[in-house]
């Protein structure tokens, strides 16, 4: 049995230990804003908070978040920094076909907890983990300089 | 579980006739019934019922009968009919109609439903106007009676129906159940343009909410009760098929519950993904193949080479090609070679299929619904109408998603057959199962000669093109190959806008490549557009000419081509010198305009050539004619979206054979451009009044040239081979 706090909630789940999270949470806790797109940590889709810290699940065993705090996209709006994203995603209408999105939300929002003044320089540095088929790259890097402006 | 549920219209409308307003229940049958085989310029049948549900809530239900793929289908065709309606745009939500030949078809498509060519806005435009126009006009007329006030005197606005002389004010969802009472009127009164309020005014996209939030919800997300997932070992090779197979290992994986025989390979069924995969993983298969193809790229190249020495079959022929090219005074020649391309959409292929008693359910990201409907009865044994599709958002799909011969579709129906439907099947393609199960943009070879007069007018051109058909063996091959061409082989190369007395296009489509090929967003035009354009450039500077100013010379029958010219020069600064870049570096501005899917679109790329051959693309100035413009806001992200993803292929989009295997697995072996590669680009919308044409496609071709040709004046070299390779670009 191994137990970690996913968004706030306790979670156990008994499952073999070197399952990757992006499994657990996908297909076990159907939390399924997590989307599984390369499983080589290649693209980013995967990306989710682990005690703050981005993390690519789909190369993440489950047993290595035993008994610490995993934030996922459905757990975003729960920080003032998720909520700045997500608004200004929706406000420059940055999604297209959206499967990448939670995985640019995610990387995202580790970038703002860290740094309130990204430059595209710091932007491109800490989103090149994430891969958009779709390409909405020019729209992602203007999201995150509006949700760093409301949050200043 | 699932939290999207989207049900059959027609039940929904039988349920609910007496709660709301369902436009056209009372609609007379005849009246709703579509002509088959209509010609795309005929007036169109509606059944406008189909599209528009109003709920006693004031939500207002648009139908969608196209696939929302990322490319906005959803919030268009919503603002088209909302647009009539006098919606709120608040309360417009949207859902994928089920699967119907006759009521959804795309009616440029005779009786198939399906979503391509960037046909969406274009084949609903009249279809959903009438249908919001009749809406609304069955909630005046409902009003008008409960009022007492004549229909003439009331207005609606932003989802409110008023009466200004009497005060008398209602919400849509008031008026729904005695609208739903109203005749359907025989003819509606369309909005004049100068009174759009939704049309050409960016309303928000829909979908952003659910989007941003995990809420969306795509084929990967279906969870059903004693649902199993099934991941499967195709064969190395196209063709070959299992001889044997032992499954003794994959049995032993916790969590596997089956391992099944297909006729695409071996299926293992787990009650997880993870546990499928790693079954799969543990699968030992031993493959029969003796007729498996086994040739490499390189082979294919070289065999496609040998063929373009000798004439092909005529696509396009004007004037006198030979004698313009025997008085040449000038004949400049090229080559341009293409390779197999993926589609590699974010979500890997994927479906869902649970066969009950009554008949089958499906999830799927789904483009060509009718087709795979069709495909699935024959499977089960079903009457199309048995089979139940239910149309979820796709992860991107590029052309994937529309294949003919419903690849993955019906591999999941055949596992489900050979369990006996005991359970629901969730199909899973891993990222390599996706990237090597074959159908990929054809691999191409094209050979140019332009023939150059004494007065250094363009005189001749003869364009031959070398590659696979897509349409051959589909069930579009009887409307779309005609003598033997294929017009998706040639679109865009054929149909040459400029103004050339004597030109010759031929064709040869080798019938023994055995690599599964199929459209791959904008189809024909992401090689041909590459070919001519480039090309022209190439001539250009033979001649002596500006490359901008020759095209609009050139093009002097062709207003919209040169509209968007006109306007991408003026916005790109074309003719004004370019910023020096770093010691050593090269900088050069390059133009490309082309037509795909009847919406026109230009580019201007500038690029910084590093003396090592690293290519930088910095700036994309684009201008597009895609008729009115019903959502710029989305016209300006597709296109540049379109960018990203064409210039992801310029610079890396290779599938490689060898000896017949896909050597490309993944996102290391087949990267798309990261956000630090991603130009600056800005797109300009020429303002028009002509009916809307697609955007989904048409900003994809116009970029590799435009590039191509800013590389050639950067560095004299013309980039005769995609992907770019550092080494034809060294200084």
């Amino acid at each position: 049995m191994i137990q970690f706090t996913v968004n706030g909630q306790l979670r156990q789940v008994d499952i073999a230990p070197d399952t990757p999270l992006l499994w657990v949470l996908r297909d076990t806790l159907e939390l399924t804003g997590t989307k599984y797109a390369c499983g080589q940590a290649l693209c980013g889709a995967c990306v989710v908070h682990v005690d703050g810290a981005p993390v690519r699940a789909c190369m993440t065993p489950v047993s290595a978040v035993a008994g610490r705090q995993v934030t996922t996209i459905e757990g975003a709006e729960r920080s003032r920094v998720g909520r700045a994203v997500q608004d200004a995603w929706r406000k420059l209408d940055v999604v297209q076909c959206g499967y990448c999105q939670s995985g640019q939300i995610m990387s995202a929002m580790a970038l703002l907890a860290s740094n309130r003044k990204p430059t595209d320089a710091d932007i491109d540095n800490a989103m090149a983990a994430n891969l958009c088929r779709c390409a909405t790259y020019q729209r992602i890097r203007a999201a995150i300089h509006a949700a760093a402006k409301s949050l200043a | 579980m699932l939290n999207t549920t989207i049900e059959n219209a027609s039940r929904r409308s039988f349920m609910q006739g007496a709660a709301g307003l369902t436009l056209g229940f009372c609609l007379p049958a005849t009246a709703a019934a579509p002509v088959a085989g209509q010609a795309a310029s005929a007036p169109p049948v509606f059944a406008p019922n189909a599209f528009l549900r109003i709920a006693p809530d004031n939500t207002v239900t648009v139908i969608s009968k196209h696939l929302e793929m990322g490319q906005g289908t959803y919030t268009g065709l919503a603002t088209i009919l909302a647009e009539e309606l006098d919606a709120d745009w608040q309360t417009v939500h949207i859902e994928g109609a089920p699967a119907d030949a006759q009521r959804y078809n795309n009616l440029f498509w005779g009786p198939n439903q399906g979503t391509g060519g960037s046909t969406a806005m274009a084949n609903s435009w009249d279809q959903l106007r009438q249908a919001g126009a009749s809406g609304r006009a069955m909630l005046v007329s409902a009003a008008a009676k409960r009022w007492r006030v004549p229909a003439a005197e009331i207005t609606v606005r932003d989802g409110v129906v008023s009466h200004a002389a009497s005060k008398r004010q209602a919400r849509f969802g008031e008026l729904a159940a005695a609208a739903a009472a109203e005749a359907v009127p025989a003819s509606v009164t369309l909005k004049e343009a100068k009174d759009f309020r939704l049309i050409g005014r960016s309303a928000p996209r829909r979908d952003s909410a659910d989007k941003t939030n995990g809420k969306a919800v795509f084929t990967q997300d279906i969870h059903l009760p004693g649902m199993l997932v099934a991941v499967v070992a195709h064969p190395p090779r196209f063709g070959a098929t299992v001889r044997r197979f032992d499954a003794t290992a994959a049995r032993r994986v916790k969590g596997v519950v089956d391992v099944v025989q297909i006729p695409s390979g071996v299926a293992v069924l787990a009650r997880d993904t993870w546990s499928a995969k790693k079954g799969r993983d543990a699968l030992s298969v031993d493959w029969d193949e003796t007729r498996a193809f086994r040739l490499g790229s390189d082979e294919i190249l070289a065999r496609y080479r040998e063929m373009a020495k000798s004439p092909g079959l005529v696509a396009h022929r004007t004037g006198d090609p030979e004698q313009a090219f025997a008085n040449a005074a000038n004949i400049v020649k090229a080559t341009y070679d293409f390779p197999y391309l993926a589609h590699a959409a974010m979500e890997p292929m994927n479906c869902v299929i649970h066969l009950t008693e009554q008949g089958c359910e499906v999830w799927n990201g789904e483009q060509l619904n009718t087709g795979d409907q069709s495909r699935l009865a024959e499977v089960f044994g079903l009457r199309p109408e048995q089979v139940k599709i239910n149309m979820l958002y796709a992860g991107g799909s590029f052309g994937r998603r529309a294949n003919t011969h419903s690849d993955y579709v019906v591999e999941t129906a055949r596992i489900v057959q050979a369990i006996g439907g005991k359970a629901p099947v969730k199909l899973v393609w891993m990222r390599e199962d996706d990237m090597r199960a074959g159908y990929y943009r054809p691999l191409f070879h094209h050979a140019l000669e332009a023939a150059l007069d004494a007065g250094g007018r363009l005189s001749g051109w003869r364009h031959r093109l070398v590659g696979q058909s897509i349409l051959a063996g589909s069930p579009f091959e009887s409307m779309m190959v005609k003598d033997g061409i294929d017009a998706v082989s040639v679109e865009g190369a054929a149909n040459l806008p400029y103004a050339i007395a004597n030109r010759l296009v031929d064709l040869h489509t080798p019938k023994d490549i055995a690599v599964p090929v199929l459209w791959w967003r904008s189809v024909g035009s992401s090689h041909t557009a590459y070919a001519t354009e480039v090309f022209l450039d190439v001539v250009a500077r033979a001649a002596g000419k500006d490359p901008v100013a020759w095209r609009l010379e050139l093009l002097a029958e062709h207003p919209r081509h040169r509209g968007v010219l006109q306007l991408v020069a003026e916005k790109s600064g074309w003719g004004t010198p370019l910023p020096v870049g770093s010691p050593g570096s090269r900088r050069g501005r390059g133009v490309a305009v082309h037509e795909s899917f009847q919406s026109y679109v230009a580019q201007v790329a500038e690029v910084t050539v590093a003396a090592d051959g690293t290519l930088k693309v910095d700036r994309v100035a684009c201008a597009v004619d895609c008729g009115i413009a019903i959502n710029p806001d989305n016209i300006r992200s597709q296109v540049e979206g379109a960018v990203g993803f064409a210039l992801s292929a310029a610079l890396y989009g290779e599938i490689t054979l060898r000896e017949g295997a896909v050597v490309e697995g993944n996102f290391d072996t087949y990267p798309p451009i990261r956000i630090g590669e991603m130009p600056r680009v800005e797109v300009h919308i020429v303002s028009s009044a002509a009916r809307p044409t697609g955007i989904g496609e048409p900003g994809v071709p116009p970029l590799a040239p435009a590039v191509a040709n800013a590389i050639g004046a950067a560095t004299g070299k013309y980039p005769d081979r995609l992907p770019f390779r550092a080494e034809d670009l060294r200084a």
